[in-house]
């Protein structure tokens, strides 16, 4: 209790009331992570359950729209009949998985390379560094592409969409490590040559302990800078290469295959199978990009010491 | 200081410490830097041992690789006649527990994400990891109070304290493992004259009780009459006078050593009069030939930038100075 | 008519929800080609002091109350504009660190030609010969060659003595300087004192030296005023504040000086430190760490009393000894 009350008055919070574009962006991340997290609670159908789908009902447009709306349907329903709210909860739901768990492995690699590679230095900071360079060299989307269209045409499309979730994750997590260990590399290079980690060698401590007791701690905060970056970013990939077909399967949607599949449908008018998912998208990822460029601004020591 | 029993507990002999150079898998060569050329120095037990100098006369580096922070390029150094430069960590550890070290920045030398009481225990839990959490807390404690800091500082981060409060922090954790020795590189140096005389007591303080040995780095020759026993006074990585404290205050021989203490400004007002040097402060990139000072020496003959001076004793002080030997200073 | 005359200065900086307040209304003056020296330690007020009279007060600080008179002027009033004519031509500044005024990516020849050329409409010629003159005022060898030198090629004390040089090239009429030789190793800073004490006497330019250092106070000014906590604690003559302080913090601090104890001796110590700017203790700031202190301290704030040429701002000013030099060496 007490350290919640020590929280509130800090001067973080202080300067986050202040900010309206933090505490609105950070209401609208809150509001759609929460809805995405208990969108089985939430949607009015279960747009996996082939039971409830009717194909009649397809393409109906948004319930205010008074030709044609559908009062059961709010935000209208897709090609295969799927009510469009239940469908975007789904969907992200696993934009929001798929982002949030490649980033958890983007970190993983990075951190532990970017800390090996600062804090060992030589041999092993030249080998990842020039690793770095060349998975740089290639776009994300390019690595991502050829790995996954690879797998699709080696192992069938059948077997793809049950895994696709996992190779995603994967493939997003791998593609961009180097962010993370370029990002620690050079904040464990300034700590290492601060006193208090010669101090812990002074006291007869491990090189290992010394990593992760000492210079670990202090690499975090630009780690979380950079993570909410990179989960909308990962998002973003996610959501481009399921636009081109080789992300999340149609029948378990995320909201970049719903917008693609939305898309040939667009000249014959329904227009909210796109539109719809792309606003979400896109307040998703302005508010995630806002919310971390005042969390950067926060906490840069050249504006803000402790 | 009172008691000089003369036993050596700290011998340097002919270190030497290079650093650059090399360039080897995909990066490109460095600078080569003498930041030590052949220094040998013997610290007795008991002694208040002090390295004075220049910015990059090495004085630090000295410091850091005594430590064993840097391996030093050549030469050995001695803890209690045994070599310990070359140990691997685990056959250090016996001789971590007794040689501690002191920090010029108390800023930066406090773990910023670790509570006060953390820090402490750290060490601790290292070398006696069967240590009970009870004995650890009281002997926190005892430690604490030793150095006139508060014991209930110990749920607090660093950042909540002032520069003198986190250097009696520093030194608390230096004292946890009950060292013989200390090394202590400006620990004054970034804190105001009023928090330099708590700090400086402190440390007097400390070597009273526990009977410590003192290497203590500092540019300020005024710390150095009150504080130190012995005085070595070091110029771009050669010690060029080595002496007992009274001594060189005194009758200061170097012509480097009366530079630096005629520059010391004085309270009453007697106005600047220092010793006039001529010329740049070479660097350890290029350091000159022959005697290292000679660049600068208004004694400097022909002789001095052909030959390099070895430390010679002259009674109670030895001095590394041609001009000196042929007592034209 | 003093030359400078710095009235009831406040500053202060609006921290988040908390204003915090650096200088509790400061008075001084100085003379024509006067040398006075501001002493406190960090957190004293020394250099806002400093960089308030020359409005360089860095964002949200700002002057809330007093004024800077200059020749007649209310300089703290002045726009942008206005204070250039000011700034850098009659109040020369000399920073801690040399790279503050230098460019890094320009000669030193022309740094100090166009800083000339602003300030005076003279050909590029006659820029250079000013400029090469006051390079080997302060007697920097071979000034015309020095002329075509980045600053990295030149060492901490010739930086130091090039910030001077171009610190004198408007011929001003005050130099700032704001711990010029904190950062210069002790034989160059002798030397760089020297230097400023000689050029400043020599020219009868005003120097306000701002700084930690009693010692390097001592030998070059000729009044000294000591801060604490924003306010001015002590003021007068240098000699009469060097061996008769009488505020008790300037006891403390000349009594804490190693040079001052017997070697060996335990040294005598002030307790505790200097407050932070938001906790400032009512009454006089001092009353925690001091010996005399009573209930009084703890209630009124001390004004500076005693004779014109040495005052003090201690309530019980007249209570405490007399004071003793415990001189060690001198």
């Amino acid at each position: 209790m007490n350290k919640l009350t020590a929280f509130l008055g800090s001067d973080f919070t202080y300067r986050f009331r202040k900010d309206k574009v933090a505490v609105v962006s950070f209401c609208i991340v809150v509001f759609l992570v929460l809805s995405a997290v208990f969108a089985p609670l939430i949607a009015p159908y279960d747009p996996y359950d082939l039971k409830s789908i009717d194909i009649m009902d397809s393409e109906l447009p948004p319930s205010w729209n008074e030709d044609e709306g559908d009062e059961r349907f709010l935000l209208g329903t897709d090609p295969q009949g799927r009510d469009m709210l239940s469908t975007i909860l789904y969907g992200m739901r696993i934009s929001l998985m798929i982002g949030f768990f490649a980033v958890l492995l983007q970190a993983l690699i990075g951190v532990s390379i970017g800390l090996l590679s600062g804090y060992v230095g030589g041999r092993v900071d030249a080998f990842f560094m020039r690793l770095a360079d060349i998975q740089l060299s290639l776009s994300t989307l390019m690595v991502a592409i050829i790995t996954l269209a690879v797998f699709q045409a080696a192992f069938g499309a059948a077997l793809y969409s049950e895994l696709a979730i996992f190779m995603l994750v994967l493939v997003i997590g791998i593609a961009e490590w180097p962010q993370y260990a370029r990002t620690v590399r050079a904040s464990v290079l300034a700590e290492k040559h601060k006193e208090y980690v010669d101090a812990a060698r002074v006291i007869g401590m491990s090189r290992s302990r010394i990593m992760l007791r000492h210079i670990l701690p202090n690499t975090l905060s630009p780690v979380l800078v950079i993570s909410t970056i990179q989960v909308a970013n990962a998002i973003i990939s996610e959501a481009a290469l399921s636009f081109l077909g080789l992300g999340m399967p149609v029948n378990k949607p995320s909201l970049g295959s719903l917008i693609s599949s939305g898309f040939e449908f667009i000249f014959s008018g329904s227009w909210w199978i796109t539109v719809i998912p792309s606003i979400v998208l896109i307040l998703l990822i302005l508010s995630i990009n806002m919310l971390g460029d005042w969390l950067r601004d926060v906490l840069n020591p050249k504006l803000y010491k402790d | 200081m009172t008691e000089n029993t003369k036993t050596p507990l700290v011998e340097i002999e002919n270190v030497e410490m290079r650093f650059g150079g090399g360039g080897g898998f995909l990066s490109s060569p460095q600078p080569v830097v003498k930041a030590l050329n052949d220094v040998s120095l013997t610290i007795e037990k008991g002694d208040a041992f002090c390295l004075v100098g220049e910015s990059g006369c090495g004085k630090s580096t000295l410091a850091r690789t005594v430590i064993g922070l840097n391996p030093p390029s050549a030469g050995q150094i001695k803890y209690n006649g045994n070599r310990i430069d070359n140990l691997n960590s685990r056959d250090r550890q016996p001789f971590t527990k007794k040689m501690q070290m002191i920090f010029q920045n108390p800023y930066a030398s406090l773990n910023p994400r670790m509570t006060v009481y953390q820090t402490l225990e750290e060490p601790l839990k290292i070398h006696y990891p069967a240590m009970s959490r009870a004995e650890i807390r009281s002997k926190v404690e005892e430690v604490m109070l030793s150095v006139g800091n508060d014991p209930t500082w110990g749920e607090r981060y660093p950042h909540e304290f002032s520069g003198g409060q986190r250097q009696r922090i520093s030194i608390a954790r230096a004292l946890m493992l009950d060292p013989e020795f200390i090394v202590a590189d400006e620990p004054i140096s970034a804190l105001d004259v009023s928090i330099q005389a708590q700090v400086l007591n402190v440390m007097m303080d400390a070597q009273k009780e526990r009977n410590l040995t003192y290497l203590f780095i500092t540019h300020d020759l005024s710390v150095v009459e009150h504080f130190g026993s012995r005085v070595a006074v070091m110029y771009l990585g050669r010690v060029c006078e080595l002496s007992h404290t009274n001594d060189l205050f005194k009758t200061p021989r170097h012509p480097y050593t009366q530079a630096l203490l005629s520059a010391i400004p004085k309270i009453d007002g007697s106005g600047v009069n220092p010793v006039k040097m001529s010329g740049e402060v070479p660097t350890a990139m290029d350091l000159p030939s022959g005697c290292v000072f000679h660049t600068r020496c208004p004694y400097a003959k022909e002789r001095c930038s052909r030959e390099i001076p070895a430390l010679q004793d002259n009674g109670d002080t030895k001095t590394a100075c041609f001009a000196v030997e042929e007592g034209r200073v | 008519m003093a030359l400078l005359d710095v009235k009831d200065l406040e500053v202060e900086f609006p921290l988040g929800r908390k204003t915090l307040k650096a200088l509790h209304g400061i008075s001084f003056s100085l003379n024509k080609g006067e040398r006075i020296g501001i002493v406190g330690e960090s957190g004293a007020g020394k250099s806002v002091a400093a960089f308030s009279i020359l409005n360089l007060l860095s964002k949200p600080g700002r002057i809330s109350a007093g004024e800077v008179i200059f020749e007649n002027q209310d300089i703290s009033k002045l726009n942008r504009d206005q204070m250039r004519h000011i700034r850098g031509n009659r109040i020369s500044m000399i920073f801690q660190d040399p790279m503050m005024t230098l460019n890094p990516v320009l000669t030193i020849g022309t740094q100090m030609t166009e800083c000339l050329k602003a300030h005076r409409a003279i050909s590029k010629e006659e820029a250079r010969q000013i400029s090469i003159s006051k390079l080997r005022d302060v007697m920097i060898p071979s000034p015309e060659n020095r002329m075509d030198s980045y600053p990295h090629e030149l060492s901490g004390g010739m930086r130091q003595r090039v910030v001077i040089a171009i610190a004198l090239l408007t011929d001003p009429s005050i130099i700032v300087a704001d711990e010029p030789t904190t950062a210069l190793d002790v034989t160059i800073q002798a030397e760089i004192m020297a230097l400023m004490l000689e050029l400043c006497a020599n020219n009868n330019v005003g120097l306000i030296l701002i700084t930690h250092d009693l010692a390097v106070v001592s030998q070059v000014t000729e009044r000294i005023i000591v801060m604490y906590a924003g306010r001015i604690v002590e003021e007068g003559q240098t000699q009469d504040v060097i061996t008769n302080p009488k505020h008790p913090y300037t006891r403390g601090l000349i009594k804490a000086l190693p040079q001052e104890n017997s070697p060996g001796a335990r040294l005598n110590q002030i307790r505790g430190s200097m407050p932070a700017l938001d906790a400032i203790p009512a009454g006089c700031s001092f009353n925690p760490r001091c010996d005399f202190a009573d209930e009084q301290c703890h209630k009124d704030i001390p004004q500076l009393t005693g004779p014109k040429t040495h005052t003090a701002a201690c309530i019980h000013i007249d209570r405490i000894p007399a004071f003793q030099s415990t001189g060690g060496l001198t």
